[in-house]
Parts: C-alpha cells; structure tokens; sequence
C-alpha cells in the first residue's frame, strides 16, 4: 500500500485535462502514442468531438520514482460537465490527491472553484498544476496569484506544465508520488469497496470500477451492495491498463474492477458500498446518493413501425448509462414512445446523439420539461414530469416548481448583463462576492425549469465566453403554473405542450409561433401555428404555403441527377414526423426551448 | 419487369458552341478545331452500339449547338447513323439550331436531309434579357431565323423560351410569348430560369449582382403561361413544354419521362435500357480518347432498384398532363400506388393538386407547379 498512488485530475473545460492524462499514460509508458490514440479513439467519438468526459475512466500506470521504487499510480478520470457532478465527487471519494489544473491563460474559473469545493469535502491533497506555460497569451504570475487569492491555496505549491509540449511532466510525476498521501486502509479489516462508476461489456455483463477502503476481495467471494442489497460471487478482480488485467485479488488502496455476473449497470449505484457477505463491515461509506433524473422528455421514434428497434435500442444503451431512465409513453400526435429521465439537457443531448449514430434511428423528442409538484384539493400529492399529465386546472390547490442555486463566476465588467439575465429567469437571493480584484462571484436562486430551457447558451453569451456556472437543486417552490398547449392547423400536438410560469405563457408562447415558423419547412398547405392556455389562443404564426419547384429540366435523358436530388429531399423527409397532414421537423421540437439569441 | 416496349430514342450530343451562354451548365466546348477528331469518335461509338438495340423512330441531334457543324457534316452523320442502326419507318428527327447559324439554303438541304423538326433556341426576344443570358443573337435575327425555318418547309417546329430572369416583368415575357406565337410554331417549350453555380449567371447571383425571382413570382409566370398558350390552343403536356396537338408534342423528349428505352452518343450523353442507365464522359478529350483505344466511353452506370424506378415514375408521371398510368404502375411494380398512398393521393385530389380519373393520376396546373413536392410523397 505504501507505494500506491490514487489520484485525480480536476480542471475547468478546456483547461487540458485529456492532453495531460495521455501525457501521463505516455511518459510512464503504459502503451505507446498510436496504440493509445487508436484505443481512445475508440472509446467514445461524442466524447471526444465535444471535448468532454462523459464516463469516469480508470488506469493504472506503472512509475519508476526517481528514489528507486515501483509505484503505481491509480489515475481516475472525472467527468467534465455540471450534469454529472454527483459522479465526480465519488471518484474523488476514491482518491488521495487531485492535481487541480489550472489554464495559464484563463486563469481560475468557476467549475476549477466547484471542483475544488468538491475536492476540499474529501480531505484531499490538492497540487495545484498551472497548464499551457507555452501559449503566448500565458499569465504565470497572474494564475499565481489566482492560487492564492481565489482558492486560498499556498501558491508555492504549484507546479507549471505544457501537457502539449511535455515540459514540467516529470516534476508532475514526482509530486504524486511525494506529495500525495498513500491510501490508508487496512487489508485484513472486513470488505468495504466504493463504487465510483461501472460498464457494460457484451461479454462479461457489468465492469464494476471501484476504490478498496479496507479488506480484500477474491475471485469466488461472495459480494454484497450495501445500498441494493444485491449479492453476487466475484468472477474476476484486476487492474485497469490499457486494457483489463486480471488479478487475483484486490485489496485496501487498491483501485480496480470487480466483475461479478451483475447484468446491467443499472443494478449498479455509484457510490454503493460492496462488502463480503459472510464478513460484512459495520456501515457502508458516508457519501452515497441516488442519482435522480430532473430533467424529462419523451422519445418517439419518426416512422411508428421503428418502435421495436427503439425499445431494443434503449434497453441496449440503458445497460452502459444508469443515470438515464425510461418508461413506455404515448402521445396523441406522435404514438407510441418512451419517457425518459436525464440528468440535464447535455446528458439528453448525449443520449439522442447515441440512439441516432449507434443504434442509426430516426427519433423525435418532446419539449423537455422538469418535475413539478402539485398538490390536489383532495390532498394528495403528484409529481409531474409530463406536460401531459398536468392535473386540471380547477384540482390544483399548489403547485411548486424545483429550484437550484446556481453560481456563476464572471469578470465583473459582465455582472450587470448577467444579472439582468438572471432576473428575467426569475432568479432570487442573489449574493455577490468579489474573490479577486476583477472578478466576480454571483449565486442565484433560479427555478430549474428556466435553466433548463435557455440558461447555458444565454449565460455563454452575455458573458461572451468568459463565464462559466454551475449548480446545485435545492427545493421545491410555489409557483404559479399553468399549461401552455401548442396547435399545428388546430390539432394540438402534444408533445409541443409545455408546463410553464403564468407570467411567462404569453412570451412563451409568442417564441414557440415564430420558432416553429422557423423550423417546419413550407409545405403544400398553409399552416397555422397557436398557442394556447387553457382554450384562449395567446399567440400565433403562419406558414404560407409552397406553390412552385423549380422545374428543372429533364431533357437530354439525365434523370439521374434530378432523381437523385429528390431522393435526397425524401431522406431528409424521412426525419420529420407527420402530425396531421403537416410534417414537422426533429429539430423543431427542441428549437421551441432555444433562445432568440444567435 | 418493363411494359410493352415502345421503340427507342437516339440521342446525339454535339458539344460545341460558338460561345458559352450564360446560364447554360450543359457539357459544350468552344473550339470548334476538335470538330473532326469529334466526329471519328463518334461513329466509332455508333458502330459500337449498332447490335445493341432493335430500332428507332426518333433521332435528337442536340448540344452543344448542332449549328456549329457543316451540313455536310450532318448529311454525314445521318448517313453513319441510317447505315448502323434501322430507322423505323415515319421518324420523328429534331436537330437543335441557334438563330443566325444557318441560312435559309442551308435550312431547305437539312429538311431534304429527312430532318424534320426543328428547334430553335431563341430564349428570349427581348434585347436586354438576350444579352443577359449571354445569347449571340439579337431579337431581329431571332425572328428571321424562325421565319427562315417555316419558309425552308418545316412544319414541326419548336421555339425554346426562358422565362422567370431577374428582373423580369410578366408583361415582357407575355410580349415574348405573343411575338413567338406570331409564326404559329407547332411547339413552344418554356423553361424557368434554373440559375447553376458553375455559370457566368450563377457567379454573378453570388456575387449579389442581382436578385432572384420570388416562388410567388415564378408561379404567376408558370400559371400565366399555361393559360395564355392553353387559350392560344396550345396543349400543355409537361411542365415546360407546349404542342399544337398531341401530334406535335416531342415524341423524342417523351421517351425520358415514361422510361422507353434511349441511347445518347457523344460526351455527356446518357443512355437507358432495362432498368439500366448509363453516361459517357464529360469531357471530349477523354470521350475521345477512349473511342480511339476502342473502348466504350462511358462514365460510369447504375441500374435502378425498384424503389428508383417508381420515384422516376412519379416524378416524370406528375410533370405530364397525361399523368401516371396505374394500370401500367400496377403491371410493372406489382403493387398498387391508390392502396400503398391512397390517402395521401385522396388529400391532395381534394386540395385541387392531382386528379385520379380513368386509372390515371394526373397533375392540375397548380400540382404542375410543386409535381417534385408532389412525387415525394
């Protein structure tokens, strides 16, 4: 134990993590560059093309120290994204240290503070790494200064890299192994093992990565997760390299995988606590949470006879993402369809991005919407994730919303804008704090189901870039809601319905008219767009309909040209949904939620 | 897999012009000094094929401008085309002419020649509009040209028209149309201005030298030159073209659109048969160079799946007046287009975009206008 390592690397987006991880894989030569971009690659293209983490990660690396020994260095990698802070603070709950990397030009920023809040709730070594020394834009002494200031770390800690270039990855190595503590823990103690992520293989069910607190775990022990009460007998324990290695057993500080006949990730929760059946430890490790979806859409598929295919589909990714949830649905305009749970509009995103590229559907989501509670005259309490099962207004007796405190980090030059955006989105409590000469700290209350809807790309906007948020659900409110219905030529279309503040309906509204005007493509007939509340239209757009082609020729024989541009028309078709006699587009049930601002 | 089979079309491309007009995107060169070396290609091509189809009844002599060759050139070519290949009896053939290449002697020997529809790319008979289109010719020589055609004894002859130009006023086109129908030409086809990127026209657009008709525009010009050639006595029988009876309509052109089988020669030229279509290079050199070496000049193929098949059915069935035939739709793809689209058909019967009428789907005027919305169903 005394020569293992457990870390992990926390930063901002952008800031370099991916590049100083392979660094770190590289330099202590786990596999070399093209083996390794080669597997990387293959890991996750979404990840990679969106630049962030979505699935923690676990590799072991072997490291000569310059006093002589063998170390092994347990790196976990974190997930990037506000969505999926819950799963960042249990792979930090398996480590003893974090480098905490700091970009040389962009300085501290708001998820480097939330990360390092986390960081700090785990007691952890945190080495502060400043990255990018060799942009020309870099700032050495300002970060420094940021060190000190702003994290209220002791700034003679740091240490300066370009993971880029390589500079500064030895001195990297070295402070691990001095600086980060070894695990505690004790081998011959009862089993207690902290899940911090698992995956599914197609051929030996779920990996489950996990953290050996105390204990050992051997192949053929008999397991128990102490949150889902399961029980299961190890198959096989070992280490993660580049690929699996299987060992005999694992034990206390250890960072490896359990694979243990346990069929889905989902009948696995982050954060749980294996212990052995028959040698069970006390109580299991502090820290644990559900992870509980808030944000909801249903999920259709274009062509109705594409719903097996979905259904399979959805099982099949269900297995690998135990945040995402779903449940057979069904809408008046779209048929047969799922509704689904998400962590946040990223995390749908991700799982749309996937059902269409891996499993190569054609899917139509709805509006996405946040679990509201409505209370009944009756008494009884309900909680609604779809618009379609608002209660009738006239049994309402309250209804409450879900808020959030968010904290937005800016340089102050950007507070006015963004607290105007912050009150337009019905924010509250607000606090400012000034952590540094130049920049400001803003938290806010705001009802979820405004951040959900615009918050991010607004928020981008007004700060241009240079601020950045994050946040935490904190309770339920009263709040005035009410049905906001959505008609295409008078039909109402469901899944365009959505549930929203009273005071905001009508604008509401009004964007929802012109976003689909937008959107849904001149057709043969003239379509008229409405909102409504209640039976009182509020707002209304038209598309005029199509009435000429260009009548290319069709002369000299070549038909093939021409018909290949229709049959390219049609594939374009083929991914819009027939509501009526009107098509509309996949695209235009999520432009409802988008903001007027690009 | 096909319907009984109608006799097949003969299309030669002859891909020189004098000058590259402004809008046109069709494969033709301007040096006219390759005419010769053209022409060996040529016939090796039609000696190639001469086993390959049965008959035809219809010759197309299109461009390129067909002008550009001497009409000993094309007394010629007839001769190779008549030796290789049987001519069935009662031929419909068209040669494509500019106005002001020919004289009106020059005219009367290519109608000796057997040569007996004539169509003339006059496009426009407005000054301005000529010179937009980069046309060589003025309006005046038009009109003598069209004059020179009906004097040389043409009877079947068509004048080529472009409507929809930037700019243009619907009262300039009707003056057009009403100048045009002054010689009582037995077909007029009307082709909407398609602006193609890779023109000198396309450029300029990109440029933001001009703006576009608007959809609402080109429907007026569409609907108003229906009407006005419908009132005229003219029959409307695909989206751009006009007959004075269905006996003067091009039985050539009609081959595209009801999948009769047709062979093209030359470069560019496309070719189809059983299911299968085929085209030759685009570029003269290599169109000639693989003739010299022996070889079929063709670009590359593909043979229809059914799928293919039936979306061409519908889209070249819905720019016909005569529409689609269910029954002959029925026989050649085993199923029934009422019951596979029944309702879809039944809704735009009722919006006034087809009419289903004696086992045929047949397009309105209005459905004319939108017949590529239309066949995508």
């Amino acid at each position: 134990m005394e020569n293992i390592r457990n870390f992990s690397i926390i930063a901002h987006i952008d800031h370099g993590k991916s590049t100083l991880a392979d660094r770190l894989i590289m330099r202590t030569g786990v596999c070399d560059l093209r083996s390794f971009k080669d597997q990387m690659l293959d890991n996750m293209d979404i990840e990679r093309e969106r630049g962030i983490t979505i699935k923690s990660q676990a590799i072991t690396l072997p490291y000569q120290a310059k006093d002589g020994k063998t170390y092994t260095l347990n790196l976990i990698d974190t997930p990037g994204h506000v969505d999926f802070s819950y799963e960042v603070s249990r792979s930090l709950a398996s480590c003893e240290g974090v480098l905490l990397l700091i970009d040389a030009a962009q300085g501290v920023q708001a998820q480097t503070l939330a990360n390092l809040y986390l960081t700090m709730e785990h007691d952890l070594e945190i080495i502060p790494v400043i990255n990018k020394i060799d942009l020309p834009s870099a700032d050495v002494d300002r970060v420094i200064e940021q060190i000190d200031s702003e994290l209220g770390l002791d700034p003679d800690t740091h240490l300066k890299c370009s993971a880029k270039d390589g500079t500064g990855i030895d001195d990297i190595l070295e402070a691990i192994v001095t600086r980060v503590p070894p695990p505690k823990g004790d081998d011959k103690a009862p089993l207690s093992a902290l899940i911090f992520d698992a995956h599914y293989d197609s051929f030996r069910g779920t990996v489950i990565h996990c953290r050996i607190m105390d204990g050992t775990v051997r192949t053929g022990d008999i397991i128990r997760f102490m949150f889902n009460h399961a029980v299961y007998r190890v198959e096989e324990t070992g280490h993660f390299l580049m690929t699996r290695q299987k060992r005999n057993q694992l034990s206390a500080g250890e960072v490896g995988y359990i694979i243990a006949g346990v069929k889905t990730v989902s009948d696995v929760s982050i954060g749980d606590t294996i212990t052995l059946e028959d040698r069970p430890c006390n109580k299991p490790l502090p820290g644990f949470k559900e992870v509980k979806p808030v944000v909801f859409a249903s999920i259709y598929p274009i062509a109705s006879d594409d719903y097996k295919d979905l259904s399979d589909a959805l099982e099949k990714y269900k297995l690998n993402d135990a945040a995402f949830i779903y449940e057979k649905d069904s809408s008046v305009a779209l048929g047969l369809g799922f509704r689904c749970g998400f962590l946040g509009l990223l995390h749908l995103d991700i799982v749309q991005e996937r059902l269409e590229r891996e499993y190569d559907l054609s899917i139509i989501l709805s509006v996405p919407s946040v679990r509201y509670r409505f209370t009944l005259k009756d008494g009884t309490v309900k909680y609604v994730d779809n618009p379609a099962h608002y209660p009738g207004v006239m049994s309402i007796e309250k209804s409450e919303e879900p808020y959030i405190r968010a904290s937005m980090m800016m340089p102050d030059r950007y507070v006015g804008s963004v607290m105007n955006l912050c009150m337009e989105k019905r924010g509250t409590n607000s606090t400012m704090n000034y952590p540094s000469p130049g920049r400001a700290e803003l938290i806010y209350e705001m009802p979820l189901a405004e951040v959900v809807y615009d918050f991010y790309d607004r928020f981008k906007s007004v700060t241009q870039g240079y601020g950045s948020y994050d946040y935490d659900l904190i309770d339920y409110r009263q709040s005035s809601l009410v049905l906001l219905d959505i008609l295409v030529n008078g039909e109402k279309v469901d899944a365009l319905s959505q549930i929203v503040h009273r005071d905001r309906a009508r604008a509401r509204g009004v964007q929802a008219c012109d976003r689909l005007k937008d959107e849904i493509p001149r057709q043969m007939y003239k379509i008229a767009i409405q909102g409504a509340i209640g039976g009182e239209i509020i707002s209304r757009s038209t598309i005029s309909a199509f009435r000429k082609d260009v009548t290319s020729k069709c002369y000299g024989g070549d038909i093939t040209r021409k018909r290949k541009l229709l049959e390219k028309q049609k594939k374009g078709k083929k991914r819009m949904k027939m509501i009526g006699s009107v098509s509309i587009p996949q695209s235009a049930f999520l432009a409802v939620l988008k903001s007027d601002s690009d | 897999m096909m319907q009984e089979k109608n006799a097949a079309g003969l299309y030669i491309h002859i891909p020189f012009c004098v000058s590259r007009c402004a809008y046109c995107d069709f494969f033709s060169i301007t040096n006219t000094g390759l005419i010769p070396r053209f022409l060996d290609a040529l016939f090796k091509e039609i000696e190639a094929y001469h086993q390959d189809f049965p008959g035809f009844d219809t010759i197309y002599l299109g461009g390129g401008t067909p002008s550009v060759l001497s009409v000993s050139q094309i007394e010629t070519l007839l001769a190779r085309v008549r030796g290789a290949f049987t001519i069935l009896p009662d031929p419909e053939i068209t040669i494509e002419v500019n106005p002001a290449d020919w004289e009106r002697g020059d005219l009367e020997e290519l109608h000796g020649l057997g040569i007996n529809r004539i169509s003339i790319g006059v496009q426009s008979l407005d000054e301005k509009e000529l010179i937009l289109l980069g046309r060589r010719h003025n309006p005046e020589q038009a009109m003598n040209a069209i004059e020179d055609v009906c004097h040389a004894g043409f009877e079947n002859i068509s004048v080529d028209l472009i409507y929809g130009l930037p700019g243009q006023r619907l009262d300039r086109w009707i003056d057009t149309l009403q100048k045009a129908l002054s010689f009582n030409p037995s077909h007029l086809s009307c082709y909407e201005l398609e602006l193609k990127p890779d023109t000198p026209l396309g450029r300029r657009y990109k440029k933001g030298e001009f703006s576009l008709q608007s959809e609402e525009n080109l429907r007026v010009f569409f609907m108003q030159t229906s009407e006005f050639l419908e009132q005229a006595g003219y029959i409307h029988y695909e989206i751009s073209n006009f007959a004075a009876g269905m006996k003067m309509a091009s039985r050539h052109n009609q081959k595209y659109w009801d999948h009769t089988p047709y062979l093209g020669l030359g470069p560019s030229a496309h070719s189809y048969n059983e299911g299968r279509r085929w085209w030759n290079h685009e570029s003269l050199t290599d169109y000639c160079r693989d003739l010299e070496i022996s070889k079929m000049p063709v670009g590359d193929s593909e043979v229809l799946d059914i799928e293919q098949l039936k979306l061409e059915t519908l889209f070249l069935g819905l720019r016909m007046k005569k529409g689609i035939d269910l029954a002959q739709y029925r026989s050649m793809y085993g199923c029934d287009l009422m019951k596979e689209r029944g309702p879809v058909l039944k809704q735009w019967a009722d919006a006034g975009f087809i009419e289903i009428d004696g086992g045929f789907i047949r397009p309105t005027l209005s459905g004319m206008a939108v017949a590529d919305a239309l066949a995508l169903l």
